[in-house]
C-alpha cells in the first residue's frame, strides 16, 4: 500500500509545480511588469503609509524614540489650529464641489451642443490642465487676485461698477478665491470626461424627448443627467477626495496659512507640524486621522465604480 | 483576492500615499566613513551658492580649490541644496530625512532640532585654537547659542541684528532728512504717512506677516519695546502685554488709519525685498546685509539704502534682536572627518581675508564690502581689528549709509526657543491686523499666547 499511495502526492506537487513555472514562463513579461509596479507601491506607498502609522504612536526627542500611545493624537486634536483646518478644508470642499463639479458638467454639455470646432473648443478648455499648477496660481497671485485696483479682477468688477474685493487677503473671501483658481486649473480633465460619457448617450433618446416636445433644460434633466448619473457620482467623489487634500493653493496662494488662518488646510498642517513646528510624531497623527476620512470617502467610491462595473 | 477587494487595497494604498508620504519620508544616507584607502578623507558640505550667483559660486569653488591644495589630504565635496540655506522648512526635511551632509548649515534657533533629531555630533572636544585658529575671538555669546548642556554642537559663522532700513532717495522725495532717520515709532509713522503722501503707490513703512517672517518681525518690534516673546523660564507666552498691543496696535494704525503701508499685505521674505528693489518702500525692519539682497538678489541700487539703529518707544530701541547662522557635524563622523569639517569651516568661515571675509577679492565684485555685519568676532579681539581694517580698506559701498547703525550697537536679545513655530503662529496675529480694518488687537494676542502655551506644553 505504502508503496502503492507513497509516489501519490509528489508526482501531484511535481504537476503543481510544473504547472506554475509554466504559467510564471507564459506570463514573464507580465511579472516583470508586475515587479516594477509592486516594487514602487510598496517603497512609495505601502512603507511610507505603515511607518506614518508606526510613528503616530511614538514620539521621537533627542534622537530616543519610545512609544506613547494615543499621545499625539491628543495632542493633535487639542491643537486650536486642528478644527479650524478641518473646517476650511469641509468648507473649500463643499464650495469646489459646488462649483468645481457642476461648472465642467455644463461646459461640457455647452460643448456638446456646438457642431462645428468642437476639437478647438476642447483643446481651448483643456488648455489650463497643461500649465503647471504653481505657474497657474502665480498668475492668480500676483495678477487676477492683487488687492489693488489694478488686479485683473479688481480692474474687471469695477469697470462693471461692482465693489472690489480683498481676495486673498481677507478672511471671507479666501477660500472662495482659492476655489475659483482651484477650478480654473482642473476643469479641463473632468470636462473631457463628461464630454465622453455625453457622447456616448444614444442619439435617439434626444430625438425621442425632442418629438415628446422637450426643451433644452428638460433634454439636460430627462436625458443627459439620468445617462451621466454613475460618472457624475464618481467624479464628484473623486473630486472630494482630492480637493480635501487642498496643500498647494494655500502654500502659494496665500503664502500659507493666509490672512489668520483662513487658508490653513488639513494637509497644510501636517505641513506645518512635520516642517516648522518639528513634530513628525504629530504629522503621522493627523496624517492617519486624514487617511481614515478618506478612506471613508474611498470606500464609498469604490461601492460606487464596482455598481458601474 | 478579488478583483474589488484588490481595487479596494490599491486605492488605500493611493490614499494613504497622498495623506501619509508627506509626513513619513525617511531614506538614510550613509557614506562610506570618509577615508579612502590613499588616506584622504571627504567630507560632504552644503550650502554651496547656486549657479544663478556666479560670483559667489566662482568665489566658493576657488576657496574649495585653494583649500584642498593647502589640504591635499581632504577632499571637499560641496553641495547646493537650493532652498536650504534660507528656507526652514527644507533645513526640517533634510534633518528629518536624514539627508543632511556632512558638515551642515542651520540658523542659530536650529539647534534643539537639530538635537531632538539625534543627528548633530559633540564637537567639544576637537574646536580649539588648533583647528579654528580665531576661535578665541569668535564672540562668545554665539558660542553659547550653540552650547547645550555645557557641551558645543555648531560653529557659529554669522551673525545678525535688526535696525531701521530706509530708502534715502524716497526720504528726499518726501523732504525728510536721511542723515536724521526716525528714532520712535511715533516718528516712524509720521515718515510713513509723508513718504506715501508724496507718492501713492509706495508704502512708507512695510511689514511682514507671512511664512513665518511675520512673527520674526513682531518679536522684533516687540523687543525694540522692551518687551519678550517668552517668560524668563521660557514656559509661556509673555507676549499678551501693553507691549505686544502698542506693536500691533501702531501697525494697525499705520495700516488703515494712515494708509501707509501699501494695499498688498501677507509679504513673506521676498515679496517685501522684491517691493523694496522696485523703490515701493520707504522703511522696513531689517540687518544691514538686507541690503545686499535688495542689490544683488532683487536688482536694487545700494545708494538708495542707508541703515539706522531699531527705533523705540519713547527713543532708540531698548533691545534688538539678533540672530545667525552656524554649522553642525552630523553625528556619524569619524575624528578625521570633523577636523578635517572644522578645518574648511575656519578657512571659508572665520579667517579675516580668507573665503567670506575675502574682501580684496570681492571689492571689484558685484558683492558688497562695507556693511557692518557679520560681526563674528568679540570686540577688541586681533581678529575683529583684522576684519575691521581689511572692511575699511576694501570698502565698495557707501559705508557712511551704515555709520548710524554702527555707531550705536544696541543690546542684542536672542531668538526664543521654538522659534519658527512660535513665528508660524504669530503670523497670524500680523496678518490679523495688516489685512482686516475690523481686528481685534486683543483677541489676536490672546489667540496667539493659547497656541503658544500649548505649543510649548506640548513640547516640554
Amino acid at each position: 500500500m505504502a508503496v502503492i499511495t507513497a509516489p501519490a502526492p509528489v508526482k501531484a506537487e511535481a504537476g503543481v509545480s510544473s504547472k506554475t513555472s509554466r504559467k510564471l514562463r507564459d506570463n514573464l513579461t507580465g511579472h516583470a511588469f508586475l515587479i516594477g509596479a509592486v516594487l514602487c507601491f510598496g517603497l512609495f506607498m505601502w512603507f511610507p503609509m505603515i511607518r506614518g502609522i508606526v510613528m503616530s504612536f511614538q514620539r521621537t526627542r533627542r534622537g530616543v524614540t519610545t512609544w506613547v500611545g494615543w499621545d499625539n493624537y491628543v495632542r493633535i486634536i487639542e491643537d486650536p489650529s486642528f478644527w479650524v483646518a478641518w473646517k476650511n478644508t469641509f468648507y473649500f470642499t463643499g464650495l469646489a464641489l459646488l462649483l468645481g463639479f457642476v461648472a465642467p458638467f455644463f461646459v461640457a454639455i455647452l460643448l456638446n451642443e456646438f457642431r462645428h470646432a468642437k476639437g478647438y473648443l476642447r483643446i481651448l478648455v483643456y488648455l489650463p490642465v497643461m500649465l503647471p499648477p504653481a505657474s497657474a496660481l502665480y498668475l492668480f497671485k500676483y495678477y487676477a487676485y492683487d488687492p489693488s485696483e489694478a488686479g485683473l479682477f479688481n480692474a474687471i468688477l469695477s469697470a462693471v461698477g461692482l465693489p472690489t474685493s480683498e481676495w486673498m487677503q481677507s478672511s471671507t473671501m479666501t477660500i472662495p478665491a482659492m476655489v475659483i483658481a482651484s477650478t480654473w486649473m482642473n476643469m479641463g480633465g473632468a470636462v473631457l470626461i463628461y464630454l465622453a460619457a455625453l457622447q456616448n448617450i444614444p442619439g435617439d433618446l434626444y430625438e425621442a424627448a425632442e418629438l415628446d416636445g422637450a426643451g433644452l433644460w428638460k433634454r439636460i434633466w430627462h436625458v443627459t443627467i439620468p445617462q451621466t448619473r454613475l460618472i457624475l457620482a464618481l467624479l464628484a467623489m473623486m473630486q472630494i477626495v482630492a480637493t480635501m487634500q487642498l496643500f498647494i493653493e494655500p502654500l502659494i496662494l496665500a503664502n500659507g496659512a493666509g490672512t489668520q488662518d483662513a487658508a490653513t488646510s488639513v494637509v497644510y498642517l501636517i505641513y506645518q507640524h512635520a516642517f516648522v513646528q518639528n513634530d513628525l510624531n504629530g504629522a503621522a497623527a493627523l496624517g492617519v486621522i486624514m487617511l481614515l476620512v478618506l478612506a471613508a470617502f474611498s470606500a464609498a467610491y469604490l461601492r460606487l465604480s464596482t455598481k458601474q462595473d | 483576492m478579488s478583483v474589488p477587494q484588490y481595487r479596494k487595497v490599491a486605492a488605500l494604498a493611493l490614499v494613504a500615499g497622498l495623506g501619509l508620504s508627506l509626513t513619513a519620508c525617511s531614506t538614510k544616507s550613509d557614506d562610506d566613513g570618509g577615508a579612502d584607502a590613499a588616506g584622504k578623507v571627504t567630507i560632504t558640505v552644503d550650502c554651496q551658492p547656486v549657479a544663478a550667483q556666479k560670483e559667489l559660486l566662482d568665489n566658493w569653488n576657488a576657496d574649495v580649490k585653494a583649500f584642498q591644495s593647502e589640504n591635499p589630504n581632504i577632499v571637499i565635496k560641496s553641495i547646493s541644496v537650493g532652498q536650504q540655506c534660507n528656507n526652514p522648512p527644507d533645513f526640517t526635511a533634510r534633518l528629518a530625512g536624514g539627508t543632511t551632509t556632512d558638515v551642515f548649515y542651520g540658523y542659530m534657533t536650529d539647534l534643539q532640532q537639530v538635537l531632538d533629531s539625534g543627528q548633530a555630533l559633540d564637537i567639544t572636544q576637537y574646536v580649539s585654537k588648533d583647528t579654528i585658529s580665531t576661535w578665541d575671538s569668535v564672540d562668545p555669546a554665539l558660542k553659547e547659542v550653540f552650547t547645550d548642556g555645557g557641551k558645543l554642537y555648531g560653529v557659529p559663522v554669522k551673525n545678525y541684528s535688526m535696525g531701521l532700513v530706509y530708502n534715502k532717495t524716497l526720504f528726499a522725495k518726501a523732504g525728510l532728512d536721511a542723515a536724521n532717520p526716525p528714532k520712535t515709532w511715533a516718528e516712524v509713522r509720521e515718515a510713513a504717512k509723508k513718504i506715501t503722501a508724496a507718492d501713492s503707490s509706495v508704502a512708507g513703512y512695510a511689514e511682514y506677516s507671512a511664512g513665518n517672517t511675520g512673527g520674526w518681525h513682531f518679536t522684533s518690534l516687540l523687543y525694540s519695546q522692551g518687551g519678550r516673546v517668552l517668560s524668563e523660564d521660557g514656559k509661556k507666552a509673555a507676549f499678551n502685554t501693553a507691549e505686544g498691543k502698542q506693536v500691533l496696535q501702531n501697525l494697525k494704525d499705520m495700516r488703515y488709519g494712515d494708509n501707509s503701508m501699501g494695499a498688498r499685505q501677507l509679504l513673506q521674505w521676498g515679496d517685501l525685498l522684491t517691493n523694496a528693489a522696485a523703490g515701493k518702500v520707504g522703511m522696513f525692519i531689517g540687518a544691514p546685509d538686507t541690503t545686499q539682497a535688495i542689490v544683488s538678489q532683487f536688482k536694487g541700487k545700494f545708494e538708495d539704502w542707508a541703515v539706522a539703529p531699531l527705533p523705540g518707544q519713547t527713543d532708540l530701541a531698548k533691545g534688538t534682536l539678533g540672530g545667525g547662522e552656524g554649522y553642525f557635524f552630523k553625528k556619524d563622523l569619524t575624528k578625521e572627518q570633523v577636523e578635517a569639517g572644522l578645518k574648511w569651516i575656519a578657512y571659508q568661515k572665520l579667517t579675516p581675508g580668507k573665503g567670506q571675509f575675502d574682501y580684496v577679492r570681492a571689492k571689484p565684485q558685484n558683492y558688497p564690502v562695507g556693511l557692518p555685519q557679520p560681526l563674528l568676532f568679540a570686540n577688541g579681539t586681533e581678529a575683529q581689528k583684522q576684519e575691521f581694517d581689511l572692511r575699511k580698506a576694501n570698502a565698495n559701498v557707501p559705508v557712511e549709509n551704515f555709520a548710524l547703525f554702527e555707531a550705536k550697537q544696541l543690546p542684542i536679545v536672542g531668538e526664543p526657543r521654538d522659534a519658527q513655530a512660535i513665528y508660524a503662529i504669530l503670523d497670524s496675529a500680523m496678518s490679523g491686523v495688516l489685512t482686516d480694518p475690523n481686528a481685534n488687537v486683543d483677541s489676536l494676542l490672546k489667540t496667539a499666547e493659547e497656541k503658544v502655551n500649548q505649543l510649548l506644553a506640548a513640547g516640554s
